[in-house]
């Protein structure tokens, strides 16, 4: 479980994210949606603390994450996944090496056991033979499952994904999708993914949030989504097709 | 003027960052390996080449100003070895590699930064500065005294080339000139001082990398400023490291 109360955050003295309260739940796929520029990937990285919140306080289970000293905070960095937008795999090294790094760095595991690990988490994302591949010769998919990969390698109880399927066509944007929530389901990670596409909240969310300019307009899940009482987020949800069909379904 | 303080604190709590201890020694040590060969190695073919042209052009003006039968011929060699081990081999050079190095570690630091490398490093629990700085930082240090060694070799011996080649003066004068009141202090003096620049150029750069933000013309931007800034601060630190080594 991971709880955020009342997150404020600004930059140049203009607010972006605006008394934000959530708790997202362990072993689901937690959502947030939102138009581009709402404050998603500012508020993830907020919540991992790549930003400091202005003032609020988030929590990792019980542990008040915001409290603590940069020695600690890198204790609970080793439970801690993330797939960035643009995957952020490191360029000067090869698919192999850039699932291999957090082994290399944070545990003593032997050359075999790290191989296999490796080797384990790169066919979990059913990519087993690219190894010596480097970033720049990967297609968008192939670098998302790299990142997954390496999300996953160091068995995080937390995976946060930022706007996973972007730049993806449909097809493989459902394999990614599936690959997270199997994966969340599998290990029973808490998992909070970013996104503005309404067919990965038909298709893997449990939990959503709508985030509409640094502010939270609504909670709850994929079927309440469809009924809400919420203008905004009416407008967000029935631009999809996929949603107008399913709620028409339903209504039927 | 309260920005450039501001950029100085920030530089400094950076390099705390870098100075931290490393995570794992073993990494660290195979990372410093690879810049060697990133940073160094792949700068020997620039410095050479500019130091023989230097060495013969030195040798060449100076034995068209010197060209009286009152001043004795070995001088020429003479001043070629001191304008070498004294400013070219070290604060030139630096020049020189603050361009080609200097501008390569901000713009790939930068990009890094720009594409989330460095936040998934952080996120990892990597201490990303440290990381991606400091063996960059050892290497340069290390080797770039080796530049320095060879340019001066390289351009003594480019000015005996043009001596032997042209015939503008006795290269046997050249060679008396080359030994003549030679101090070993001068060239201690020039590698203390490419040490403190390689500092300077791989330190300057690599905070102009890890604070870019924004888009590829913040990167180029970054690695402009990284080369302008680690210049002017190489001439800054030439005059305060001459005044206290060779006064
Ligand atoms: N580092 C930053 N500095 C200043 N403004 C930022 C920064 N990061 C994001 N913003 C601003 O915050 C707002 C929300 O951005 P973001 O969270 O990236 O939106 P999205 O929902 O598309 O992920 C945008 O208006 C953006 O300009
Ligand atoms: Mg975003």
């Amino acid at each position: 479980m991971i709880r955020c109360e009342h997150i404020y955050k600004s930059f140049d003295g203009r607010t972006v994210l605006d008394d934000i309260s959530i708790e997202f739940e362990t072993g689901k796929t937690n959502l947030i949606i939102g138009r581009s520029g709402s404050g998603k990937t500012v508020l993830l990285k907020t919540l991992v603390g790549l930003h400091e919140p202005d003032s609020g306080n988030i929590y990792f289970d019980d542990t008040c994450y915001t409290s603590l000293s940069f020695a600690e905070r890198k204790r609970i960095r080793k439970d801690v996944g993330m797939i960035f937008q643009g995957g952020a795999l490191i360029d000067a090294s090869t698919v192999y090496e850039n699932v291999r790094l957090p082994l290399d760095l944070f545990t003593d595991s032997s050359e075999a056991e790290k191989r296999e690990r490796v080797d384990f988490c790169l066919s979990r994302v059913e990519l087993s033979n690219a190894h010596d591949l480097y970033p720049s010769e990967l297609s968008g998919g192939m670098i998302k499952r790299v990142a997954i990969a390496r999300a996953i390698v160091m068995n995080p109880r937390y995976l946060f994904c930022d706007e996973p399927n972007s730049g993806l066509d449909p097809q493989t944007s459902i394999v990614i999708d599936n690959l997270i929530h199997g994966i969340t389901k599998e290990f029973g990670i808490t998992t909070i993914i970013n996104t503005h596409d309404m067919n990965s909240v038909m298709e893997i969310g449990e939990k959503i949030v709508y985030i509409h300019n640094g502010r939270k307009w609504w909670e709850g899940d994929k079927e309440g989504i469809l009924f809400a009482d919420n203008r905004e987020l009416n407008d967000f949800v029935f631009a999809s097709a996929m949603a107008k069909r399913a709620k028409s379904n339903i209504m039927r | 003027m309260l920005k450039i303080f501001e950029l100085i604190g920030r530089y400094f709590i950076l390099m705390g960052k870098v100075f931290s201890r490393p995570e794992k020694m073993s990494i660290y040590l195979r990372r410093v390996v690879f810049e060697i060969e990133a940073l160094g190695v792949n700068s020997i073919g620039l410095t050479a080449i500019i130091s023989v042209f230097i060495g013969a052009a030195i040798t060449l003006q100076m034995s068209i100003s010197l060209e009286s039968p009152f001043i004795p011929q070995y001088l020429i060699g003479y001043a070629t070895r001191e304008t070498m081990t004294l400013e070219f081999s070290s604060t030139v050079v630096a020049l020189i590699l603050a361009g080609k190095v200097g501008s390569n570690i901000a713009s790939e630091i930068g990009t890094m930064r720009i594409t989330e490398q460095i936040d998934a490093l952080e996120i990892m629990g990597i201490n990303s500065a440290s990381y991606l700085i400091l063996p960059k930082i050892i290497a340069t240090v290390l080797f770039f005294p080796f530049l320095t060694l060879l340019s001066m070799m390289i351009g003594i011996i480019g000015g005996y080339g043009i001596a032997f080649f042209t015939g503008i003066m006795v290269p046997a004068d050249y060679v008396e000139g080359l030994l003549y009141s030679f101090v070993l202090w001068e060239v201690i003096y020039s590698l203390i001082k490419i040490a403190v620049f390689a500092f300077i150029i791989t330190s300057i750069s690599g905070f102009c990398g890890y604070y870019a933000k924004g888009n590829s013309l913040e990167v180029g931007r970054a690695s402009t400023r990284a080369v302008v800034a680690s210049s002017i601060t190489i001439m800054i630190f030439n005059l305060i490291l001459t005044q206290l080594l060779l006064t």
